[in-house]
């Protein structure tokens, strides 16, 4: 789709959305959202980039093949359930860290990274698709 | 409610085993997608109903104030959902890729895997 | 809102406050590992030369994990660990006896040694489509039934397996494999169905889903509670997934189709895990089935036995031959559960290890004979005998023990199975036991005749064995063979585990008690 107006907005676009789908991962700690609905904006902001300027650029900015992405995520959520282990309580327990840093205090936890796992096991995967269908409709 | 929701069960059930037996793989296609929406409705009416109270846990408290819908079933009904939905889009492309290969969506006419006129087994050496 | 301190002592009524022992992990780690490393070979994806070995090196850890596991279980009895702290009901629980254990091993095993056959037999091709990945992830998603406590994960770990055994029963992609995808597919995918239905009754009729919990709410129902619908429907959910008679049909259709490697991993694992989820049910969530129930199953199961090996004694085709043996094999096991006393269900748990061993293993022997004679029908085979003993001596040392003669693994639970049944002076059950063992050694006497012993016809292709001489083709079926061989000759350590997990079944109280334990073990409200 090569109109003018979608390929000056897309890098808009597509910017805005990675940063909301960010804010939804981080929000969903303790609000409606979370990893996975973040993770479905983001991969249609990869989407939207894809249509607006192709797969091939897509994949040269993404950097990493987007399956990879996916097994990462697949990756960080089992080994964030396993942190429990050095925290002696059954698997997939929540810990958390308070660590203050410049005066800021920072909430970390292992659902925080099981979250991340989430976000990016979703976006691989969805990315994936949908660039594979739409390399198949725009070559 | 309830009633009413295990009439409307027992319709979809009765649609979709209706369209499962039959010979073509789209309509069986068909008929497991009703399935499982069947299946979900009735998980949800197995966890009884109800109505505009939804657990969530008031700001500052540990436990909600009031009886609230139950959770459960949306929980495991959330999950069968995506599940279901994404083994139903794979044999979706699997059935089309079955009919694009060989040129049919009857089953009767499906014998690749079972060829009908393989020869018999030797009756000795 | 003010927090009140009794909420707060509330919630902290539903978690643990002691930290669980080390060897508790061993539960976990059999679903841990797969995932892990099938992580990591994704992430891999363009080197596809480290693919095999990550797996293999995923498998002996995993081999290694479970056989402590099943230490552990022997020797501490029922190991539960409650997922994220909460105790059960509330949260999902894996609790490990001495089944799921034994089993996990079994399966961890088969999951080894197919993962060196494909190493060796596999093109670049389908290891970058992610084969071992597919493979761990199968292997996960059976270690995570064989090991859960809670009936909806249970159903979780199915759909999990059956997403890996999608993924590999389309490789390759031909015609006749996709047609026998579209049964596997569609047939597997209407059994989740029901389980998930039965799975969404249960619930219904006992308000929870961990299945110690439902074991001591179910004698406390009332009358009119839908038991028998809810047992039939697990039941005919679980019978689809094993493939039992009268809905075998889809597996001797689709289990040759695809590369046979995946054929043997599929004839191991899959429809056992069926079978033990019978087991689980059987035991934990209706004990005491209507009469009516139980006759069904013993009829389904002697059906299953006697035409699955009628069906194998008619093909022509040695890898259908093989789909029908283990059909007639899941009637055994369901015979011994249809049977339900201790000594029967040992046979049955005998039986199952026995069935996931030679399975597997007349699978990849089948592929050999395939890969060096080209031909797959009894009609063109012949004369393998004189250029390939080796195969020929292990070809026939499955076909003794898959039809129960000794001194290999299949005679011990077909005398366990026979002493059950005559025990309960069930005659014709005991019949069939031996009509299938006499029928099954036919079948196999033939195709060993027919493809071994026979002389090559004249104009036969040439038949070529350098494919034989590849180690890691070789060694993985004669490690199979060795174990057939070692429980025919050494059956005690078996007999032990699996007469303790029977003991597990016919009284699960210990299985309930470990579960409700850790609720003693809840946290006193935080100050």
């Amino acid at each position: 789709m090569n109109t003018v107006i979608l390929r000056t907005v897309a890098p808009f676009l597509t910017s805005l959305m990675i940063i909301f789908s960010i804010f939804v991962l981080l929000r969903g700690h303790n609000e409606p959202g979370g990893g996975f609905i973040g993770g479905l904006i983001a991969a249609s902001s990869v989407a939207i980039y894809g249509i607006a300027n192709g797969v091939a650029p897509v994949r040269r900015a993404l950097y990493f093949h987007p399956i990879v992405i996916a097994a990462a995520g697949v990756l960080l959520a089992t080994l964030s359930g396993v942190m429990s282990l050095f925290g002696n309580v059954p698997f997939l327990t929540g810990l958390w860290w308070f660590p203050e840093t410049t005066g800021i205090p920072i909430t970390l936890s292992t659902p925080l990274f099981f979250d991340i796992g989430v976000w990016l096991t979703v976006v691989g995967a969805i990315s994936a698709i949908a660039l594979a269908l739409e390399e198949k409709e725009y070559d | 409610m309830e009633v009413a929701l295990a009439i409307l069960v027992g319709c979809f059930f009765a649609l979709s085993i209706y369209l499962i037996l039959s010979l073509h793989t789209i309509r069986i296609l068909l008929g497991i997608a009703i399935l499982t929406n069947a299946v979900n409705m009735s998980i949800f009416t197995a966890g009884r109903l109800t109505r505009e109270v939804p657990p969530i846990v008031p700001d500052g408290s540990y436990v909600p104030l009031e009886a609230t819908a139950n959770p459960l079933p949306q929980a495991l009904i959330l999950t069968a959902i995506v599940i279901s939905f994404s083994l139903f889009a794979f044999v979706l492309v699997l059935v089309y890729r079955a009919y694009q290969e060989l040129g049919t969506d009857a089953t009767t006419e499906m014998v690749e895997a079972e060829p009908p006129h393989e020869p018999a087994t030797p009756r000795g050496y | 809102m003010a927090t009140g301190p009794a909420d707060k002592a509330l919630v902290a009524q539903s978690m643990l406050n002691e930290a669980p022992a080390l060897s508790d992990w061993l539960v976990v780690t059999p679903v841990i590992i797969p995932f892990v490393f099938a992580a990591i070979i994704v992430m891999q994806r363009q080197r596809v030369d480290r693919h095999g070995p990550i797996a293999i090196a995923g498998f002996v850890l995993l081999v290694l994990c479970n056989i402590g596991l099943v230490n552990a279980v022997r020797s501490d009895g029922v190991i539960v660990m409650a997922m994220s702290n909460w105790i059960p009901p509330f949260g999902i629980s894996f609790t490990v006896d001495i089944v799921s254990a034994l089993f996990a091993l079994v399966a961890s095993v088969i999951g080894l040694l197919t993962a060196i056959f494909a190493d060796g037999d596999l093109d670049m091709r389908s290891r970058r489509y992610g084969f071992f990945a597919f493979l761990l992830l199968l292997v996960a998603g059976v270690s995570g039934a064989f090991l859960t406590g809670d009936v909806f994960n249970l159903y979780v770990w199915f759909e999990v397996l059956l997403i890996a055994s999608f993924g590999l029963i389309v490789y390759g992609g031909g015609r006749e494999q996709l047609d026998g995808a579209v049964r596997y597919a569609i047939l597997n995918l209407l059994a989740t169905t029901f389980f998930l239905i039965a799975t969404g009754l249960l619930y219904g009729m006992t308000g929870t889903l961990n299945f110690a919990d439902i074991a001591r709410k179910v004698p406390e129902l009332t009358a009119g509670a839908p038991t028998a619908a809810v047992a039939s429907l697990f039941i005919l959910a679980f019978a689809m997934k094993a493939a039992a008679f009268p809905l075998n049909f889809w597996l001797p259709a689709s289990y040759h189709t695809p590369p046979a490697v995946v054929g043997a991993l599929f004839a191991g694992l899959l429809t056992k895990v069926g079978v033990y989820a019978l087991f689980r049910i059987t035991s934990l969530v209706f004990p005491t089935p209507p009469a009516i129930i139980d006759t069904v199953v013993m009829a389904v199961a002697v059906a299953t036995m006697v035409i699955g090996v009628l069906g194998a004694l008619a093909q022509n085709d040695i890898r259908r031959v093989m789909g029908f043996l283990v059909v007639s094999g899941i009637g055994s096991m369901l015979l011994g559960i249809a049977l339900g006393t201790t000594e029967a269900l040992m046979g049955a748990i005998i039986y199952a290890v026995h069935s996931m061993i030679v399975m597997t293993a007349l699978y990849l022997a089948v592929d050999l004979i395939q890969k060096a004679t080209a031909r797959f029908r009894l009609t063109e085979l012949g004369g393998l005998y004189a250029v390939a003993p080796l195969l020929s001596t292990l070809f026939l040392v499955l076909a003794f023990a898959v039809s129960g003669l000794p001194p290999f693994s299949g005679l011990w639970p077909k005398i366990v199975l026979l002493r059950a049944s005559l025990a309960v002076d069930a005659h014709w059950a005991a019949f069939a036991i031996l009509l299938t063992g006499i029928l099954t050694s036919i079948t196999m006497g033939r195709v060993w005749a027919l493809t071994f012993w026979r002389p090559r016809s004249e104009g036969a292709p040439e038949i070529d064995t350098a494919m034989l001489q590849d180690r890691r083709l070789m060694a993985p079926l004669i490690a199979l063979v060795a174990l057939t061989v070692g429980i025919g000759l050494f059956p005690a350590p078996l007999f032990e585990l699996a007469g303790l997990g029977a003991a597990g079944l016919t009284d699960p109280s210990e299985y309930i008690r470990a579960v409700f334990d850790l609720a003693a073990h809840v946290g006193v409200a935080e100050q």
